[in-house]
């Protein structure tokens, strides 16, 4: 009966698939015609990338975007492991506190930079807690130009908060499908908590590890409300950088050759993580 | 035995004492902004910060009333709500085409949505700017939930999918052989056990939408939603009205999670593989 009517699954993927051609795959290519097609001449050209490439703002973006990434993404890995672990062993509780956990998964980034200038402007908490103890005789300014190093800090602090819940819930999704019979033989033959975990789960969650990283990974060089909200200016990031081209200086065709370095990043990471975290061909759970 | 017995105490301790720090690394945060929004504008400016809230409800009646700021809230509910019917209305068909036929390009389907993960989506709104300018639906939220639907889409059908794996076969086919029609069947069998899975994913596409900065802050001028005017004004506006706008964005996030609790790790479970 399922194989009778043969229109019937292309009647209903043509709704998606057309939606996705023309808001995907149009703009897609349209975005990198942008890139290469410059105001002042006809024809294709790299005039726009030597405009932003030459521009001094590009460079620290650049920079500022890639450290940032190196700074954050491995602590929300080992934080996501060690809190899908401690949620695997749980008998009580374990859908509250997943809860908790996982609240930060809603919250724009918009939103998360907001609650974390409470804690770091100049009437904030931390001042207010510095104070108490008796560090600071006023509150001083945080968020500065003279303080590159806190500005850092808090947006690292504030994307650790808010998008390690993405890799949690992905990988306590991964340690679920992992048979619980590997645990039970790893721990008949003797094997201690943490060889149970770096002989059985790190290998078996490879996979659920690959999609972790790459989909964090691409929306760290996506980074920009978190960025607007605490460093504003004084932390220029690439996503920034398109929206400052496009909107503020409305040259569309800097911002797409940004968004195509973007790109490039993104799929260069892609295929790093997929090559590194390889899974042999055959294995499966 | 003895020290056997406390060093499982021991360790007991240590794992849950970090659950409950993990816990508080959380929630504090959010405390320190319910404080704030829940605190009058003097309250915010005083120094320092008392940590219990005032339940002073002027920071958010300034909201309310401060210029734009309401119909930037119902641009953001209506853009959302458009995504979320876009995205059912055609992400549902399609996750149902996926679970139950066995068609040729089928795998390149799956994939294609897959990949769209890899792309830093935002970015084509770009281009889509242009286009919309010559087809009149710039800054209209129609517009930007079309945006915002590119975004929630490939999530949508990867969610419907798993939903509808999970509804065996034989019961569709049970009530055709009793009378039904196939859309019979699709309405009185599969339409109401799958009712609860489909909700959970349209509120996920609302949230994704209600989140949305960079599209929504490029694609909007006049009708800003409730991230663009916040973005736009972060660096005029006073704290206490950042403080509330955080706030009113939190709100739905909290609700959203918890009525989709049960979903979220099968939602992520299925797109894994």
């Amino acid at each position: 009966m399922w194989s009778q009517n043969k229109q019937l699954p292309y009647v209903l993927i043509a709704p998606a698939s057309l939606f996705l051609a023309v808001f995907f795959l149009y703009p897609f290519l349209s975005v990198i015609t942008q890139a290469f097609e410059h105001s002042s001449s006809d024809g294709y050209s790299l005039k726009n990338f030597q405009d932003v490439f030459s521009h001094w703002k590009f460079s620290i973006s650049l920079e500022n975007t890639l450290l940032l990434t190196a700074a954050v993404v491995p602590v929300q890995l080992a934080l996501a492991l060690l809190m899908a672990t401690m949620v695997n062993g749980m008998t009580k509780g374990r859908e509250f506190v997943l809860y908790i956990w996982t609240i930060p998964l809603g919250i724009s980034d918009l939103a998360a930079g907001i609650i974390w200038l409470v804690i770091f402007e100049q009437t904030g908490f931390l001042n207010s807690l510095m104070m108490s103890l008796g560090l600071i005789s006023q509150p001083t300014p945080l968020l500065t130009y003279q303080n590159p190093m806190m500005i850092f800090v808090a947006i690292a602090l504030a994307e650790i908060w808010r998008a390690t819940a993405i890799m949690l819930v992905i990988l306590v999704a991964g340690i679920g499908l992992i048979p619980k019979e590997y645990y039970e033989a790893a721990s008949v033959f003797g094997a201690s908590r943490w060889q149970q975990f770096a002989r059985v789960t790190l290998p078996l969650l490879r996979p659920s590890l690959q999609t972790a990283l790459i989909l964090r990974v691409i929306l760290a060089f996506e980074v920009f409300a978190v960025v607007a909200a605490l460093g504003g200016t004084l932390f220029p990031v690439l996503m920034g950088e398109t929206y400052t081209y496009q909107f503020d200086l409305l040259n569309s065709g800097a911002a797409a050759a940004i968004a195509l370095v973007i790109l490039g990043l993104s799929i260069a990471f892609t295929l790093l993580i997929l090559r590194v975290l390889r899974v042999p061909k055959g294995v499966s759970i | 035995m003895d020290q056997v017995g406390a060093t499982t105490k021991a360790s007991r301790m240590v794992y849950l004492s970090s659950i409950v720090l993990l816990c508080l690394w959380i929630l504090g945060p959010l405390y320190l902004l319910a404080v704030n929004a829940l605190s009058s504008p003097e309250a915010i400016n005083q120094f320092p910060m008392s940590l219990i809230p005032e339940f002073d409800l002027e920071s958010l009646v300034f909201f309310m009333k401060f210029n734009g700021m309401v119909d930037a809230l119902v641009n953001s509910i209506i853009v959302a709500v458009l995504t979320m019917i876009f995205s059912i209305g055609l992400g549902a068909p399609a996750g149902y085409a996926l679970s139950r036929f066995d068609f040729i390009g089928k795998e390149f389907f799956r994939v294609m949505i897959l990949m769209t993960r890899a792309f830093p989506l935002p970015l084509l709104a770009l281009p889509l700017a242009v286009l919309f300018i010559e087809t009149g639906l710039d800054d209209t939220q129609i517009g930007l939930s079309l945006i915002h639907t590119t975004l929630a889409l490939p999530f949508a059908i990867l969610i419907t999918f798993s939903l509808f794996s999970g509804i065996p076969k034989e019961l569709e086919e049970a009530a055709w052989t009793l009378g039904c029609t196939r859309f019979g069947a699709f309405r009185h069998v599969v339409l109401p056990l799958i009712l609860p899975g489909i909700t959970a994913s349209a509120i996920f596409a609302f949230v994704i939408s209600w989140n949305e900065v960079f599209a929504s802050a490029v694609l909007t001028i006049q009708n800003r939603t409730l991230t663009a005017f916040l973005l736009q004004n972060l660096d005029t506006a006073p704290l206490h009205l950042k403080f509330a706008g955080g706030f009113i964005l939190v709100i739905p996030a909290l609700v959203f999670i918890f009525a989709v609790r049960k979903y979220l790790f099968a939602m992520w479970g299925i797109s894994n593989r």
